[in-house]
This record gives C-alpha cells, structure tokens and sequence, in this order.
C-alpha cells in the first residue's frame, strides 16, 4: 500500500512542476537557514572535554577592597596571593594555578628573528587534569614546580615551526633571556571553547609555549598583564605584590563530598581573609562552578549567534505557513479525484495516509536541498571574520538533524490538508464531474 | 465597493486565509524586528570617535631587546623626529591605547580622596606632547596641556601628584551636572585637575553598558614606544599607504633589532572597518534573511491565489459573462488580497511589539520605534499587491465563455 501511495504521491508532485517546486523550496530555504544557525550553536555550546568536565571546577573569590561601583560579580582571576594560598593548599584531587602572557621565544644561536609567543604558566597538573595529549615527551613534575625548573612544554605548531615537526625533546629554547629545555611535544591540541583561559577569545588557539608558573616568574618577570587592578600598582611589573587579577586555578574533585568540602574550604578562606581586612568580601562572592555551568555564565555563546539561530527558527515557522497554504492547494485541486477515489471505496483514513505520504515525500526533497543549503550556508559562516568559523563544518547528528527536522516540518505542514483532503465529500465532487 | 463579497467569499476559505494572515503576521513581526535591528547595527558603526580617522595612520613597533629605560626613550625621540620629517606628516605621536585597537585600560575614578569613595572606572588615553593635535581632537572648553605638563608612564604609575587630566564632555556632564568641569579635580592617579574638556572622545573600544562608551579622559604621558603605538597625521588622506611604507622604512632605518612589520601597521578607517566587521556581517545577514522571508511570503501569496484563481474559474465565467469588466474581475482579487494583508499587518504589529518585548529583556536593545510598524505594513501591502498581480491577471484573462462550459 505504502508504494502505491508513494508512486501516486510522486506522480502528482509531477504533475504540477511550478507548486512542487516552490514547496520544495520553501522547505530547503527554511531548513537551510535554520540548521546553519543550530549547526553553530551545537557547535558553540558543546563540552570541551566529554566526560571529565563534570569533575573539573573554576573557583573563584572576590579580592578587590574596596569594592568599586558596579562590581557586583567576583572577577575570573585572583590575585596572587589568594591563588598561591589556594593552590598550595592541595584540598583537591588535583589542581592547576593558571595565568597566559606573552614572551619573546627563539633558538639560541640560529640567527632566527624572535617570535611573539603566548606562553602558558601553569603547574603540573594542568596536563593530567585537561587530558592533554603529547607527541613526544610528557609535562613536567609538581618536583619541577618546586624546584623552578628552566623547562617547557611547546605546541604541536611551535615545533612544527622550529625544528620541522621533529622530536624537539630535550632542544634549549630560550624564552625572553633564559634557556629552556623542551620536556614534551604535544599532539595538535585546540579544545573549543578555549575554556581553560578566562581572558582568551573563547574560540582562539592554545598557547605555543607552557611553562612552570614558578619558574614563569622569574623568566617572565615584569611581563604579566593584569586582568583589572583596584588600585594603581606602585611597580607595574611586580604582579606578585600588586593590588591586581591575574591569575587562577582550576581544580579537579572526584566526588560530591568532595565539591561540597573544598566549597566549604573556599568560604572559609574567603571569611577568614575579610576578618583579617584584606578581602572586603568573604564567602557570599564565592564561586565553585563546573566547567560546563562556567561556561554557560561565561556567555559561551556569542549573543549574535542566538539570535540568528531565533531568527532561522521564525523562518522555518513561515515556511511552514507556507508549505501548509500550498499543500491545502495542492490537495484541494485534486478534490475530483479524491471524490472518485472515495466513490471507488477508498477510506478516509487511505485519503488521509495517501495525502500525508506526498507531503513526506516532498519533505525528504526538501530535506535533500535543505542540506545542500546548509553546507553553503556553513560554507558561509566559515568565511565571516569570527573567531568560530573554523568550527563550522556538519557533524552526523546535525546531518541527521536536518532530514529529521524536514520530514518532521513537512508531516506537520501536510496534517490540516490531509484531514481537508480526506473529508471531502464525494457526492458533490462526482457531480461536478 | 464588494468588500462584503470578498469577506463572506474568503469565509468559505477560511483555513486557506487564516494561513495567508499567520504567514503576513509572521513576517511582518520578524521584518519589522529585523529592521529594527539593521537600524541599531548600523547606528552603532557610524558612532563617531571624536577622531579625525581620516588623516591617521597607526604603526606598532615591539621592542626585542629591552634597553635602559633612557635608552628607549632615547630611541623613541629619534623615531618621532624621522617621522615627522616624512614629507606630508603633520604630526606624529607615541599614543597608548589607540582608537579600535586592541587594549583597553581603565582607571577608578572619583570625586574625592578617600580610599572608600564610590568610584566609577572610565578608559584612558596617555600620550605626548602632540597627542590632540594629531588626534583632531575639539576643544569644548578650557586649554590642551603645556609642554611641561607631560611626565613619564612610570612618574605616572608611581603616584606622580597633580597631573592633569582631559576628559571628554560626556564624562564632565556626568561627573559635573550642570557645571564646567574645567578647573575641577578627579581623582584617578592621585588628584588630577581638569585643564580641558574635549568635545567628543570614546573608550578605544566597547566596554562596559553602551552608555559608558562616550566616557574617556586623557593624561599627558611621554610613553616610549614599546608602551604604546606611533600615530601619524597624513595632511593628504590619498598619501596614507604611501607614508606607512615610508615610515616602515625610516624605523628600520635605525636603532635596535625590533619587530616592525607592515601587520603592525594600518590606517584608523581600516582599524575602524576591521572592529566593526561582525555588526556588518550581521546586518547583512539580516538583510538577506528579510529578503529570502519576503520572497517566500511572495511564494505563498502567488501560490494560494493562483489555487483560488483556478477553483473559481467557473465563478468568474459567469461574473464576465453578466457583464463584470476584466477590471472588475482583476480589483476582486487585488481588494482580496489587500484585505487578507490588512488583517496579517495588525496581527504582525502586536506580534512585532511582542517579540521586541522578549528582544529587550535578553538583549541591549531598545523599544521599536513605532514608525517601524508602518514601515511594515507599506512593504507587506506593496508585497501582497505584486505578488497577486499575476494571479488576477490570469483570472481578469477568463473568457466569459467557460461559463457554458461544465468544468
């Protein structure tokens, strides 16, 4: 039965080429621009690290004092004092003090002009914790840290750059006036968003090089940039004692005992710094956020691209509205043979079937230049100048999506004809025969 | 005129017409919003910057090997001296931030000495000597600073006293209602007195609520230029890339190794297109997105008259058979159609005052300008009437013939 309603469907599609195809159209269209945009908003909005971001937590505390006007949030980064006091404190499985800067990179003595770099300072943990994966080598230890060890790990790119991709472990780098020795290579590594670094586009690359954050405070001396200070520093490029944001931490806590415990352990700290009169704040501005829920408060979603994607939905709705009137046309102007088909013995529920078989079939059409459209559409996105495009490419669940979302689109659009269809009355139209 | 047929004739289409309504009604509200927020992206970009961008080139030099602090400075004046003396720069300056650049700095400001004091954080300019002059920068009351005003960044940072300060006019009326700010005192890095009040200057890039982007103030500060970017005035605007070659060449003419590369280096109207690349892709995308909705309104409108023209062939047979002109006959359709636009319309503009309602409470947006709405409705109407031009034409064409016939 099901192909005979399907030859029937594709003959009556034939027969009137013009209405066919501006249904058809009007369902690419609406498909196209919708799944473009939701296509960028799964893409926007996906998990960095499946499966461990629910162990990973962003603290956060409010160290400015006094507290200036309008500041009502605490801010994504700490002073050093705080994040130091936080970090050696060791309450969590494991946990990376952070802060990004940029530094002067070359190879000694290869005459080599020095390459502007984003140099990373983290702790040992950072790797582990982030599943980081290596080429060659491996990070460093927390002995390392310890002992402010000269060495470094560099991006997949870096050492693509400098010494053609090859194993580069235990190569002297020399960042600003110091020698490193190279310890670990990583694989091309670019988790999206970049949700590691608060002060980064949320899209951008990693850095090219990372070292111990002990170690960076020596070699990188006087170049840290603070996020905001809340009062002028009296040395700019002493970071460690000024009155500035520049660092943080991100900590891994295995279980929910543990959530709530190092949450218990961040209050405490933050009111004990505020009766001590350094904080002007204490526990109410403390933050312990997963990585996904920092995300979301962090507007990991650029506002436009919410708003195109609310936009293509309006779109589709129209196109709705439109595949409906047409439908409704389409089957209406076959009243005659639907009255013949009724006087022949047929159901309404066959008429039903039959009619809501077409509509299928054009949705699937629809769905076909839908996706067409949609990879112009990413095609597009991919040649706009934003820190996302490179994203912008379809995945099987968004392809997947896109036929599902047409048929769906369509089968509704093809219900109230249908139903018009199949009440037709049979008498009257084998009348007017 | 037969506006009462019309209405009892679309009664006997109801579903069919209530579809036509919902999809006017649609577009309407999402064309109207859409324009609407056109109007905003575009309001935003032309947003002047107080900055005569036509006549300024920007050139960032980073320095490699740090030098003394005399040294650079040092260097810094030979490189201003060389670049002034390019033919066609009137004037040129090492500037921090500069205008659609890519740093912003911020200081708390506030209207007392006490630590405690609310204070309010407002974008920064430092400077030398001929930072307005090359800038254009407008004077709208008091004086520009004097040559000795001008201290180093780190006499600054290290709570240099009474530097002065100029801040834009927004920033005086905010701070000083009512008053000239001329001769008053903020204070920001220890207590600045206001020497001048400039017409118009903006944070070098958006920050904070879209209110505060006409706040900014300016410090006299002799920066060396690995704190900041050279800015050159072109007398010539056509000279632009011509000096910016130029004054690559003369930088590397001498002094230390340093980074100097044309990526560095841009006129401010470029700066100004690249920092406003994503409101103009965006208004393009919703002028693209308001076209193909209106085509496939278009597409409806032809579609579901085309059917109507078809299933009453006979009708209008008969019509021009007891003396209805193909005049008569194409009005029908086009009043027909006017009605079912007027009732979308209506629909559409409380729809539209909706969805700019649920607009301004996840957005920065404002309310709808009401002259949106008949915007609107005079592109739909315009719309419905092209679109079912064709289909009564086709039916004004109905012999009266097909009146005998039985189908």
């Amino acid at each position: 039965m099901f192909t005979y309603y399907l030859d029937l469907a594709l003959r009556s599609l034939k027969r009137n080429k013009v209405l066919t195809a501006l249904m058809v159209l009007a369902i690419a269209v609406g498909i196209g621009a919708s799944m473009t945009t939701l296509t960028i908003v799964h893409l926007l909005s996906g998990d960095p690290l499946p499966g461990r971001s629910s162990v990973l937590f962003f603290p956060q505390l409010d160290p400015e004092s006094p507290v200036s006007q309008g500041h009502t949030q605490p801010y994504p980064m700490m002073d050093y004092r705080s994040a130091v006091d936080l970090w050696s404190a060791h309450r969590a499985d494991r946990q990376a003090i952070i802060t990004s800067s940029s530094a002067k990179v070359r190879l000694p003595d290869s005459g080599q002009p020095p390459l502007m770099l984003g140099l990373l300072s983290t702790s040992a943990d950072f790797f582990p914790m982030f599943d980081v994966p290596f080429q060659y080598g491996s990070g460093w230890s927390a002995d390392d840290d310890a002992h402010r060890a000269r060495v470094a790990v560099i991006s997949a790119g870096l050492n693509q750059k400098l010494f053609g991709g090859a194993d580069s472990v235990g190569r002297i780098l020399r960042v600003r006036d110091t020698d490193v020795r190279i310890v670990g290579v990583l694989k091309p590594w670019r988790p999206t968003p970049l949700f590691y670094d608060p002060w980064s586009q949320n899209f951008s690359k990693t850095e090219d090089v990372f070292a111990p954050f002990t170690s960076s405070l020596e070699i990188n001396q006087g170049n840290f940039q603070p996020y905001t200070c809340w009062h002028v520093p009296k040395d700019p490029r002493d970071m460690v004692h000024a009155d500035c944001v520049w660092v943080w931490l991100w900590v891994e806590l295995g279980s929910p005992a543990k959530v709530r415990d190092y949450a218990r352990f961040l209050d405490h700290y933050a009111d004990t710094q505020k009766a001590a009169g350094r904080f002007a704040v204490g526990s109410e501005r403390v933050r312990l956020r997963d990585l996904m829920t920092w995300l979301t408060a962090r507007g990991q979603v650029p506002d436009d691209v919410r708003l195109q994607a609310w936009l293509a939905l309006a779109f589709l709705v129209i196109c709705l509205f439109n595949a409906v009137g047409l439908l409704l046309a389409k089957f209406l102007r076959r009243s005659g043979e639907i009255g013949v088909r009724r006087a022949l013995g047929a159901s309404r529920g066959a008429i039903f079937a039959q009619c809501l078989v077409e509509a299928g079939v054009i949705g699937l059409l629809g769905g076909f230049f839908g996706w067409v459209l949609t990879l112009l559409g990413l095609w597009l996105v991919r040649h706009q100048p934003v820190d996302y495009a490179h994203l912008a490419r379809l995945d099987t669940t968004m392809f997947l999506a896109t036929f599902a979302l047409a048929v769906c689109t369509s089968l509704l659009a093809g219900f109230i004809p249908a139903l018009r269809a199949s009440r037709v009355v049979p008498g009257w139209q084998l009348k007017a025969l | 005129m037969h506006l009462r047929h019309i209405l009892r004739a679309l009664g006997r289409h109801r579903i069919a017409a209530g579809l036509l309504v919902l999809e006017i009604a649609f577009s309407c509200a999402v064309v109207c919003n859409a324009l609407f927020l056109i109007g905003t992206r575009l309001e935003r970009m032309q947003r002047p910057s107080g900055v005569d961008e036509t006549h300024l080139v920007e050139v960032g030099v980073r320095s490699v090997t740090p030098g003394t602090p005399e040294a650079v400075m040092a260097q810094t004046r030979t490189d201003l001296a060389r670049l002034r003396a390019l033919p066609g720069v009137s004037d040129a300056v090492v500037a921090s931030p500069i205008p659609f650049g890519d740093s912003v700095s911020f200081s708390g400001v506030s209207l007392s000495d006490d630590a405690k004091a609310p204070s309010m954080p407002v974008a920064q300019y430092f400077g030398g000597v001929q930072l307005a002059r090359t800038l254009g920068l407008k004077l709208a009351s008091g004086r520009w600073f004097t040559p000795d005003e001008f201290v180093s960044y780190d006499a600054l940072q290290g709570g240099a006293s009474g530097v002065p300060v100029i801040i834009s006019r927004a920033l005086a009326q905010h701070l000083f209602p009512g008053q000239d700010a001329a001769g008053r005192t903020i204070y920001a890095f220890g207590a600045n007195r206001v020497v001048g009040v400039v017409d118009r200057l903006v944070q070098p890039r958006d920050y904070g609520a879209a209110g505060d982007y006409r706040y900014a103030m300016m410090f006299p500060v002799d920066l060396p230029y690995s704190r900041g970017t050279y800015l050159m005035r072109v007398d010539d605007p056509a000279r632009r890339q011509a000096v910016i070659g130029q004054a690559l060449q003369a930088l590397k003419a001498d002094g230390p190794l340093r980074l100097i590369s044309p990526r560095y280096a841009t006129t401010l109207e470029a700066a100004r297109a690249k920092y406003y690349v994503n409101d103009r892709a965006m208004a393009w995308l919703l002028v693209g997105v308001s076209l193909l909705l209106l085509l496939v309104t278009a597409l409806g409108i032809v579609g579901l008259s085309s059917f109507w023209v078809g299933q009453r062939r006979r009708q209008i047979g008969i019509r021009r058979a007891i003396g209805a002109s193909r005049r008569d006959i194409r009005t029908y359709f086009q009043a027909e159609n006017f009605l079912i636009a007027t009732g979308g319309i209506v629909l559409g503009m409380a729809l539209a005052y909706g969805i700019n309602l649920v607009l301004m409470r996840h957005y920065e947006l404002g309310r709808l300008p009401g002259y949106y709405l008949p915007l609107g409705a005079i592109v739909l109407w315009t719309l419905g009437q092209l679109a079912v031009l064709g289909p009564a034409l086709r039916a004004a064409a109905v012999p009266p013939v097909v009146a005998t016939r039985s189908t």
